[in-house]
């Protein structure tokens, strides 16, 4: 998994030092790599977005439409995060590995991250485009807050000292029962005030400049392999965190048992 | 099965009407929010008419959080939720007779602070169908999500701080249906009631079957 060097193993063995591995140091570097690319498509190469309306008049996103490259693909990123976190909890509930849970954590604290950011480059977006910080009738924008509030409540479970296998359990049901109201806050939402400033699938209606398509597309796929570099780093940060607390636990029974007196181990403890 | 159910829930209740915590605390606390609302909104008698639903609503779930936790703090102490675990009795019987007594709090405070919002915020009842379906569709709603969250932060440390977190974005949707259906009830914004209702009645059924569904493995470790 790693080329950790050995003199740092070797007060814990068998356990890397490092979250760091061949893979996500090329995924780290394709991302820095295409966040450059990016940022050159977006500021120098794609358009102002401006229409010309049959009033004569100049409407349009202006170089707002920058931002969108940033706003797009972490909403998609959140909802990535957030789908991964319902399906590894799921996948817990159902074959109980610690490897699932450590999935879903990873991936909830990633969806959260990039949930806020969506939020915030909206609301910065929002301001220009549409004269206004927030929409409270905007069924997208209302229920991803809202979403961003359930798994931080989520994540709030994750770092309280408990059992691990009674932490894992309550996140994984909560985390099901946050992925399900997604659903319920979204309908009420929409019937709430049953108006949208977002427009609909401008992807599908080409009603956008193949500049603007391009760049971002572009940005959906550095965005995954980002997500992919986080996701490898924050998983193997929370193997580790794992086998330190194991660790630990361990020491503490050597110890009481040196105490004791006692000096073998007894079988199931190494 | 219903047996165990109104047994759970009796015995809920009996604690509630004999500690008085509810009479002597909860609904205090709900008819201080109501005046505090009011001192926020000034002496604008219209303005706390037009919105006395949302009001209503947002101090129902406050003091819906103070009941949920209190249900769960009397089970813990002496061990009672490990005696009630060996009593045998099916958790979802559990489930249910603890989201029952919880909704028959939440309907008392519900008529209380509904008297003191006709007295305070000087509203006239329109329609007192909707008013009364909205009003226990809303309760059933809470009751289940909030005995199924209780359940998920029961035993852990900081379980005071961690159920409106995670409780409250949760009922959301019910702040919206109770909210848009007493306005219609009350008359003081156009809004489909009944059509409210639906999504009340689906909230408190979703998290109904949820929450009897995933007691058990719940109970079993708190």
């Amino acid at each position: 998994m790693t080329t950790a060097t050995t003199e740092s193993t070797s007060t814990t063995e068998g356990i890397p030092a490092t979250t760091s591995s061949k893979a996500t140091k090329v995924l780290g570097w394709l991302t820095l790599a295409g966040f450059a690319v990016l940022v050159a498509l977006a500021f120098a190469w794609v358009p102002e977005d401006t229409r010309i309306t049959e009033q004569g008049d100049v409407v349009g996103q202006f170089d707002a439409v920058r931002l969108m490259f940033v706003h797009v693909p972490s909403a998609i990123l959140a909802y990535t995060g957030f789908a991964l976190t319902f399906l590894a909890s799921l996948a817990y509930l159902r074959w109980r590995t610690d490897w699932w849970d450590m999935m879903a954590h990873a991936s909830a604290e990633i969806g959260v991250l990039f949930g806020v950011l969506t939020l915030v480059t909206g609301s910065i977006w929002g301001r220009p485009t549409w004269q206004t910080w927030w929409e409270w009738g905007d069924v997208r924008l209302v229920t991803t807050l809202v979403m961003v509030l359930v798994f931080i409540g989520y994540l709030a479970v994750r770092r309280i000292p408990a059992d691990v296998a009674v932490k894992a359990r309550r996140s994984a049901v909560i985390a099901l029962v946050g992925a399900v109201n997604i659903v319920i806050v979204n309908r009420s939402v929409d019937w709430w005030e049953n108006r949208t400033l977002h427009q609909q699938s401008t992807l599908i209606a080409r009603k956008i400049r193949d500049e603007t398509l391009f760049t971002l597309s572009f940005s959906f796929a550095v965005g995954m392999v980002l997500f992919a570099w986080l996701l490898l780093h924050r998983f193997r940060t929370a193997y580790l965190q794992s086998q330190i607390e194991e660790l630990e636990v361990n020491e503490a029974l050597a110890e009481r048992r040196a105490e004791a007196g006692i000096s073998e181990t007894p079988e199931g403890r190494s | 099965m219903f047996r165990d159910v109104w047994l759970i829930a009796g015995k809920d209740l009996r604690i509630e009407m004999r500690s008085r915590v509810g009479l002597n605390q909860i609904v205090p606390f709900a008819v201080t929010v109501l005046v505090l609302f009011a001192f926020a909104l000034d002496t604008d008698q219209e303005a706390l008419r037009t919105y006395a639903p949302g009001l209503f609503w947002v101090t129902v779930l406050l003091a819906a959080l103070l009941a949920i936790g209190r249900s769960f703090a009397v089970d813990l102490a002496d061990g009672a939720a490990d005696r009630l675990l060996l009593s045998g009795i099916d958790p979802i019987a559990v489930f249910g007779g603890k989201a029952a007594a919880i909704a028959v709090q939440l309907v008392v405070l519900e008529v209380l602070l509904g008297a003191g919002v006709v007295l305070l915020f000087d509203v006239t009842v329109h329609r007192y169908g909707l008013l009364v379906c909205a009003g226990l569709a809303a309760a059933a709603g809470v009751a289940t999500a909030g005995t199924l969250y209780g359940a998920l932060v029961a035993g852990l440390g900081v379980r005071e701080t961690l159920l409106p977190v995670l409780l409250l974005p949760v009922v959301a949707p019910v702040l919206i249906g109770a909210t848009r259906a007493f306005q219609d009830a009350f008359g003081v914004a156009g809004a489909e009631g009944w059509a409210w209702l639906g999504l009340l009645a689906g909230f408190a059924a979703i998290y109904g079957v949820f929450g009897a569904l995933s007691y058990g493995a719940l109970l079993e470790e708190a």
